[in-house]
This record gives C-alpha cells, sequence and structure tokens, in this order.
C-alpha cells in the first residue's frame, strides 16, 4: 500500500489530485446552473420568495414559525388556566390587566373566561400548533428531500395550503375579541351547548373550515408527492419511516376532515340560520323553550365530530413516531429492528383509526351491541401501537449510542408514549371509562402522548434537522439543559392527573373541582402541577433562545453533519430556495438505515441511500457527495 | 396524454353517447316509478338500486374508472369501505341505544 | 426547475400526477357528501314524522336538472375528446355548452329556493328543509366552483394550449373527472331527497 497524502473532503478521504478535480467539477456545476437559472432568479421580488413561496422548504419554515408561535400562545392559555387551578378564587398576579373586567374582575378568572381559555387551549394546540408543526413544517420540508425530489407535486397549492392555515389562525385569533368572548364549549364544541353559545363560537367554525381545507389540500400534495416523486431505485420499501409515517398521516387526513367538515356546516347553519341539525325537540335553556325547530340530534354532532377525531390523534402522533425512528435510528448507528413490521403496523393502525370513533361516545347511551364493537376494534388498535413502540425499544439493543440532544428526547420520548398509550387501555373498556371518562384521568393520558409524546419528538427533530435548514448546529448544553428540565416538570404536570382522576375530579371544572370534598387530597396536588407548569415555560427559554442564536453564532456544519443515510442529507446544506434540491437527482441503491452495514468501515459506518456500492481498490470508501459530481 | 388513434377515440365518442341515452332513460324510470308512491324499504331499494346502475355508468364510462389504474381503484374501494363505516356508524348507534 | 409526471404519466403508477391528485380530492369528496347522507339517514331514522319528497318539492324541474347535469356530463368528455383530436375549436364550444348547462342547472336550482322561500319554506322551517336546503346547497357550490374553472380554462387559462397542449389537454380531463363526480353526486342525490 502506498503512503499517497489524502486530503478529507467532508466526509471522503481523496488524494490531492482528486480533490481539486472535485472542486473544480462543483464550481463548474455551479456557474452552469447560475447561468441557466440566473434570469429567473432576479425576476423574483421578495414577495414572490419569501410571502408567496412556493418552495416547499420555506413554506416548511412558514408553518414551522407560524406554529410554534402558536404552540407558545397555546401554553400560555393554558397557564393561566393552572392560577385557577392552583389558587381557585384568588386574583392572579401580573396578567389581570390583560385580561380585563370583562373575564377577570378584580383578577379572578370568570368560569367563561376558564372555559374559553380550555376551549382554544385545546383547539389551538391540536390545530394551530401540533398539525401544523408535525406535517405542515417538518413534512413539507423533509419529504421532498427524502424522497429526492426537486418540490411537492403541486407547489402552488402548497402555497396555497398555507395561507389558508394561517387566514384560519387569524380568525381563530379574532374570535377573543368577539363580544362574549372566543369559542367557551370545549374544542369538542359539542350542541345543543355550541350552538347556543356567543359569537366567538361562530368565528371557532368559520376558523376552522379554514384550517381543514388547508389540511385538505396539504394531504392531497403529501400523497402525489410521495407517491409519483419518488426518486429512482426508491421503492416504498426503502422510504424512511418518516416518509411512511406522513404518508399514512395525509391518507388519515385526507378521508377523515371531511366529516368534520360538514359538520362544521351544519352548525354553523344551526347557529345563524336557524336549523335544528343539532338541537333536539324540546329543548329547554336557562328555564326558557329554545325557538328552533328541533327534531335533530346532538349525538349527530358527536358521532361526526369523532370520526374526524380520532383518526386526528394519530395524526398528531404518526409524525412524531417518525421523527423518533428516523433520529434513533440515526444515534444508534444501527438499522431499526423490524422495519416492515413497523410499517405493516402503521398501515394497519391508519385503517383500524377510523373504526374506533365511538371510544369517545361511551357515556351517550349506546346500546351493548355497538358498543361491543367499538371495545373490540379500540382494542386491536393498541396492538399496532406497540408493535411500532416495541421495535422502536428493541432498535437500541447492541446500539452504539450517541447522547446528543435529538436522541435524548427521542429516548425520552418511548416511555413517555409508553405511559400515554397504556394509560388509553381503560378508557378504551365501557366498564372501567364509566368511572373515568371526562374526568383528569382523561387528561392525563392524551397529554402524555401529545406533550411528553409527540411535543418532545418535534423537539428531536427541530434539534435533528436544524443544521440541515441553517448549516448551524444548534448548542448542546442549552439543549440538554432544555431537555432535563422539560423532562422533569412535564411529568410532574401530568403523572397526578392520573390520580386526579382515578379519585373522581372532573374535567373542564373552571375551580378545579373544589366543590368535591372527597377529592381534595388530590386536588392539592393542583399547586405543584401549577409550579411545574410555569417553570417548565422558563424551561423554554433556553431553547428559544438557542434556536434564534445559533442562526449567527451556531457551530458551522457541512451538509451531513450527523453522518445519516437518509437523501436529505444528500443535498447541500441549506439547500437554496427556487432550485431544486439536488445538483442530480440522486439515484437510490439500498435501504434507509444503512449503518454499519457489510462494506461499511469504523471510519465511515453507514452507506448513503444513494451512495455507489463501496469499492475498495485500495481499501477506502468514496460516499456521495452533494456537490461533487460522481462518475457516472 | 394518451397515444390513442383518431380511431380509438372516434369509438368511444360513440360510447360516451350511448352512455348517455341509457343516463337519460334511467332518470325516465327512476322518476316514473316514484309515482307509482311505492312504501318504506321497495322504493328505497328500487330507487338506490337504478341510481347506482346511472353512479356505475357515470363512474365507469364517463370516468373512466373501468379502464384505471389499480392505485386509483384501490383508493376507491379503501374510501368506499370507510363511507359504508360512516353510513352505518351513527345510524346504528342511535338504532341500538339504551332506554331507546 | 421541472416537475416530473406534470404531463406524461409515471411508469409504474400509470398517472400523471394531476390525474392521482383529483381522484385523492374525490375521494375526500365522497367522504364529504357521505357524511351529509349520514345525518340524513340519522335524522330521519329518527324522526316521528317526514315527508315524501314529491310531497314538498318540485320533482319536473329537479328532473330538468338532472337532465341538464347528465348532458354536461357528456359534452365535458366530448371537449376533451376533441382535444386529443386536437380540434381546439369543438372543444372550446363543448366546454362552452358545459359552461352553459351549470349555469342552466343554477338558475332552475334559483327558481326551485324562491318559490319555496316565497312560501315561508326556509333552511329553519323543520329539519327536512335543514336536510334539503344543505345538501341542495352545497352540491350548488361545487356546481359552481366547477363553472369558475371551465371559465377560466375557455378564458385566461386557454392560452395554455397553444404552448403546452398535453398539459391543458390534462387540466380539461381532471376538470371533467370533477364536473362527472358532481353529476355522480346529484344521481344520489335526486332520488334520495325527491323521490323518496
Amino acid at each position: 500500500m502506498t503512503s499517497r497524502r489524502q486530503i478529507r473532503v467532508g466526509k471522503s478521504w481523496m488524494s490531492p489530485s482528486e480533490a481539486e478535480k472535485a472542486l473544480r467539477e462543483a464550481i463548474r456545476v455551479q456557474k452552469e446552473e447560475e447561468r441557466q437559472h440566473g434570469d429567473d432568479h432576479h425576476h423574483q421580488g421578495f414577495v414572490r420568495t419569501y410571502i408567496f413561496s412556493t418552495d416547499h422548504k420555506w413554506i416548511g419554515i412558514q408553518y414551522a414559525i407560524t406554529a410554534l408561535l402558536f404552540l407558545l400562545f397555546g401554553f400560555g392559555l393554558m397557564l393561566i388556566m393552572r392560577w385557577q387551578l392552583a389558587f381557585p378564587g384568588q386574583p392572579i398576579p401580573f396578567l389581570a390587566g390583560l385580561l380585563g373586567d370583562a373575564r377577570a374582575p378584580g383578577g379572578i378568572l370568570l368560569p367563561e373566561a376558564y372555559n374559553e381559555l380550555g376551549a382554544m387551549h385545546g383547539t389551538i394546540m391540536v390545530f394551530l400548533a401540533i398539525v401544523p408543526l408535525a406535517v405542515g413544517a417538518f413534512g413539507n420540508y423533509v419529504v421532498p428531500l427524502q424522497i429526492g425530489a426537486p418540490d411537492m407535486a403541486f407547489p402552488k397549492l402548497n402555497m396555497m395550503s398555507y395561507w389558508v392555515y394561517a387566514v384560519g389562525g387569524v380568525i381563530m385569533l379574532m374570535s377573543f375579541f368577539a363580544p362574549a368572548g372566543a369559542a367557551q364549549s370545549g374544542w369538542t364544541s359539542y350542541p345543543p351547548l355550541s350552538v347556543i353559545a356567543g359569537a366567538g363560537q361562530t368565528w371557532w367554525l368559520v376558523g376552522m373550515i379554514f384550517l381543514i381545507t388547508s389540511s385538505l389540500l396539504g394531504s392531497v400534495n403529501f400523497l402525489v408527492t410521495i407517491i409519483q416523486l419518488r426518486a429512482p431505485g426508491l421503492t416504498f420499501m426503502k422510504l424512511p419511516f418518516f416518509v411512511w409515517a406522513q404518508f399514512i398521516t395525509s391518507f388519515l387526513l385526507l378521508l377523515a376532515f371531511p366529516p368534520l367538515e360538514a359538520a362544521g356546516v351544519m352548525q354553523l347553519m344551526d347557529r345563524v340560520l336557524g336549523t335544528s341539525f343539532f338541537l333536539p325537540t324540546g329543548l329547554v335553556v336557562g328555564g326558557e323553550i329554545v325557538q328552533a325547530a328541533g327534531g335533530g340530534s346532538p349525538l349527530l354532532w358527536q358521532h361526526l365530530f369523532w370520526f374526524l377525531a380520532h383518526p386526528e390523534v394519530y395524526v398528531l402522533i404518526l409524525p412524531a413516531l417518525g421523527i423518533v425512528a428516523e433520529v434513533i435510528a440515526n444515534n444508534t448507528r444501527k438499522p431499526l429492528w423490524g422495519y416492515r413490521a413497523m410499517v405493516y403496523a402503521t398501515i394497519f393502525l391508519g385503517f383500524m383509526s377510523f373504526v374506533v370513533w365511538a371510544h369517545h361516545m361511551f357515556l351517550t347511551g349506546m346500546g351493548t351491541t355497538i358498543s361491543a364493537f367499538f371495545q373490540t376494534t379500540t382494542m386491536i388498535i393498541s396492538i399496532p401501537s406497540v408493535v411500532i413502540l416495541t421495535s422502536l425499544f428493541l432498535s437500541l439493543w447492541g446500539s452504539s449510542m450517541r447522547f446528543n440532544t435529538p436522541m435524548l428526547f427521542a429516548l425520552a420520548f418511548l416511555p413517555m408514549f409508553g405511559i400515554g398509550g397504556l394509560t388509553g387501555l381503560p378508557l378504551g373498556l365501557a366498564a372501567a371509562d364509566i368511572h373515568l371518562h371526562d374526568t383528569y384521568y382523561v387528561i392525563g393520558h392524551f397529554h402524555y402522548v401529545v406533550a411528553p409524546g409527540t411535543i418532545f419528538a418535534m423537539m428531536a427533530g427541530i434539534y435533528y434537522w436544524y443544521p440541515k435548514v441553517t448549516g448551524r448546529k444548534m448548542n448542546e448544553k442549552l439543549g440538554k439543559l432544555h431537555f432535563w428540565l422539560s423532562l422533569v416538570f412535564i411529568n410532574v404536570i401530568f403523572a397526578p392527573m392520573f390520580i386526579q382522576g382515578l379519585a373522581g375530579i372532573s374535567r373542564r371544572l373552571y375551580d378545579g373541582g373544589e366543590q368535591y370534598a372527597h377529592a381534595h387530597p388530590a386536588l392539592k396536588m393542583n399547586i405543584p402541577m401549577s409550579y411545574a407548569a410555569w417553570l417548565l415555560l422558563l424551561a423554554q427559554l433556553p431553547f428559544i433562545f438557542n434556536f434564534f442564536a445559533s442562526i449567527k453564532w451556531g457551530e458551522k456544519v457541512g451538509s451531513n453533519p450527523w453522518s445519516a443515510t437518509t437523501l436529505e442529507w444528500a443535498a447541500t446544506t441549506s439547500p437554496p430556495l427556487g432550485h431544486g434540491n439536488f445538483v442530480e437527482i440522486p439515484v437510490v441503491h439500498r435501504g434507509p438505515y444503512e449503518y454499519n452495514a457489510p462494506g461499511t468501515t469504523d471510519e465511515m459506518d453507514f452507506l448513503a441511500q444513494n451512495a455507489e456500492d463501496p469499492v475498495a481498490p485500495d481499501g477506502g470508501f468514496f460516499p456521495q457527495h452533494a456537490v461533487a459530481k460522481q462518475e457516472a | 396524454m394518451s397515444g390513442h388513434s383518431v380511431e380509438e377515440i372516434k369509438r368511444e365518442t360513440r360510447v360516451y353517447l350511448t352512455v348517455f341515452a341509457a343516463l337519460a332513460a334511467l332518470t325516465v324510470i327512476t322518476v316514473a316509478v316514484s309515482y307509482l308512491h311505492l312504501s318504506g324499504w321497495v322504493a328505497i331499494a328500487l330507487a338506490l338500486a337504478i341510481a347506482s346502475v346511472k353512479g356505475f355508468l357515470v363512474a365507469g364510462f364517463f370516468m373512466h374508472l373501468l379502464s384505471e389504474k389499480k392505485l386509483v381503484i384501490a383508493v376507491l374501494v379503501l374510501t368506499v369501505v370507510f363511507l359504508l363505516v360512516l353510513l352505518w356508524g351513527p345510524w346504528h348507534s342511535a338504532y341500538d341505544s339504551i332506554g331507546g | 426547475m421541472e416537475i416530473p409526471y406534470t404531463i406524461q404519466a409515471r411508469p409504474d403508477t400509470g398517472l400523471y400526477n394531476g390525474k392521482l391528485g383529483i381522484w385523492l380530492f374525490l375521494a375526500s369528496e365522497v367522504m364529504l357528501f357521505g357524511a351529509l347522507f349520514s345525518s340524513l339517514i340519522l335524522l330521519r331514522t329518527g324522526a316521528e314524522t317526514w315527508p315524501a319528497g314529491w310531497e314538498r318539492l318540485n320533482v319536473p324541474l329537479a328532473t330538468l336538472n338532472t337532465f341538464i347535469l347528465i348532458g354536461s356530463s357528456v359534452t365535458v368528455i366530448l371537449s376533451w375528446a376533441s382535444l386529443r383530436l386536437g380540434d381546439f375549436r369543438k372543444a372550446k364550444i363543448y366546454l362552452g355548452i358545459t359552461l352553459l348547462c351549470g349555469l342552466g342547472f343554477m338558475v332552475i336550482k334559483a327558481i326551485e329556493y324562491g318559490t319555496k322561500f316565497s312560501h315561508h319554506y326556509y333552511p329553519s322551517t323543520d329539519t327536512f328543509y335543514s336536510v334539503y336546503y344543505m345538501m341542495t346547497g352545497l352540491h350548488g357550490l361545487h356546481v359552481l366552483g366547477g363553472m369558475v374553472v371551465f371559465a377560466y380554462l375557455l378564458g385566461p387559462g386557454a392560452k395554455m394550449w397553444e404552448k403546452e397542449p398535453g398539459r391543458y389537454t390534462n387540466r380539461v380531463e381532471v376538470t371533467g373527472l370533477y364536473w362527472h363526480f358532481v353529476d355522480l353526486v346529484w344521481i344520489f342525490l335526486f332520488p334520495i331527497l325527491y323521490l323518496l
């Protein structure tokens, strides 16, 4: 073996002449691109590039910023509520002025205001924060890159999706200024209460119609993109699990949302045109007979709502599972265990999610037959979730684990989601649900899945893909601080809720259940829970600072700082807007997680999906570098 | 854009016109049947049957589903399954309830 | 930067992007109207009394509308066939007839609604009318939507035929599929609301 001097170019080792050739080739390609596309570049003004962009990467960033702002705002609403829960009837410090006399005379939150905060917290978190972040932001930015596509299939439709979502968000925010406040009938908007409620409810319904429309447009885009624009060689079973998750999620959004859109229009008609789709005959409110035709069914709303809202919870979790899978595979340096099982489980889960919805309605007087049907399907649907979670746990076995911030969040996700999932089981059985329905147990259950579940996965995704978007890594020390504080506080908030629920404390009580004498020991826990919530807000400060500061001062990295295998890391760092994503459309030769696969070395322990099969003229490897063009 | 020949397109046009005639006839039939004022399930079954035939013709020939790719058929089959669940669920739960 | 398979079909799926997109969208529309039919079933079977459609609604007018819509389904597909034969003039005529049929449908619908309103039969009158206005109203909005697209394809959108005839033909095909679906919904809506 000759001892030639080798130069490190990105992740490869090359001889000086090869490095020079690669660099010259890269410059030549760039000049060629500029020559060809230089003209259009100058004609796209600021508005076309940054406001009405049709580039999936910028739209993803728009979604991310908007969604994160809504996440913070929705969190803030809950922080106000937590004061009332810990110290019912006591004036709120600092914010009494902001809330005003209409909502908090003398600083003491009115029940209507509490309900308003609760309904809007739920609505904003689910529809304006989590789904836009999980699907709109991560999905939009990452999916086309991971499948080797130049953009989404319908870029203009993508742009419209974002703006319809933004308008829906504005409408939701405006609803706070309605005469009697924003929606107050829960995020579930059950009639007859929602039909007789104040004007804010109408705003809510209109806002929902915009959000649902945005979602539908987006889901068509995702499905066509994933089916039609996969790079050559990228078969379905070679897709990163993240793409599978987004794929099934989009099917859920496509087919489950329309019934809620229909129901929303019907509730609007009930409110505005005086119809009685959901108003029963002989309805009496406050001692007075409601002037409506009657003949409607409140349960009809519940069916149509939950027909969407159950698949919706899988929309909340699937992209998160996708992110966790990516981060785990990357930081264990080995392929995912049971990839096929995970894929089939996800498909099965998606299908089953359409036939379990009435487990949210066990206490509405349904008969035993139909109740048994939904219990059975609900128990069955727990199986694929267990398969996926088990596969992720087993993927940790025998790994060379790296404990960076994204991995910490992904690891924590596993037991947290496990707790969330397991606590769902008694809720899915009608007999146990009689005791637990509408108690704090339910709140604990779903928050475990969404908060230390999905949101932690979102955090993992942000820390993981930040270098791809910005070309810099976020600070690790701040990241770890953010992680540990969040983990501790979030558990202090939600774990006691199971105990509270079992003690019989109902949800949606503005004083937290003060009248329940038997529950006082459990109620006392509200105080540490609320403190933990406010501390959780403080724990986000290192993250927020890190997020913005790292844009300027973060450690600069190349195109593949995590040594990852999937295609988004083969694109250049911070791929430029409007120019497609890859210098040349990648060709895929292998599966998504070829870490420590045969043909790798200690130095280069992974094979990128689009890398040529390893050739060993002198025992070295030359993985694809985005900028240097390989020979055919 | 498909590479069909002029002949094939002209043949397809004849099919479209035949289907139109069938649809028109079926419309007349379904309206005529309604004048019989049949009751309950018979009327419903008959109306839905005729509508299904008409729907099949529109979907199969105008929308070319009879010659459409498997992927599209698969998506539609899945959709119809969920549609049937949606049509059955709320009604059955109202029908099978505790205390009538 | 070009998105692949906008005009040519992708070999393994056999579809171009727009066609797959419209079928997915139509699947969601099936669920939308399905929810309305489901509501109708629940409300009707749960009601003490429910009038027959012909007792309250104008069957002859609706029958005429049915013929108009079916006719427009034929004209839109003949338009697409003409485009495939390269006959842009004929295609535009057929598109125009389709648009006129849509207009006719809406006019008759307006007459129906107008007559009802003049007799004080509003959505709020009873559940039968709520359902009637709701379903025909949403269907009517879909007809309007289709008309807007046809007007675009005849107007500013027609320029595309010169530069990219394949892409224009695909657009007409995709819009046609949507229009056939609107017809399909009416094929079920008409007997269920008016004849039962």
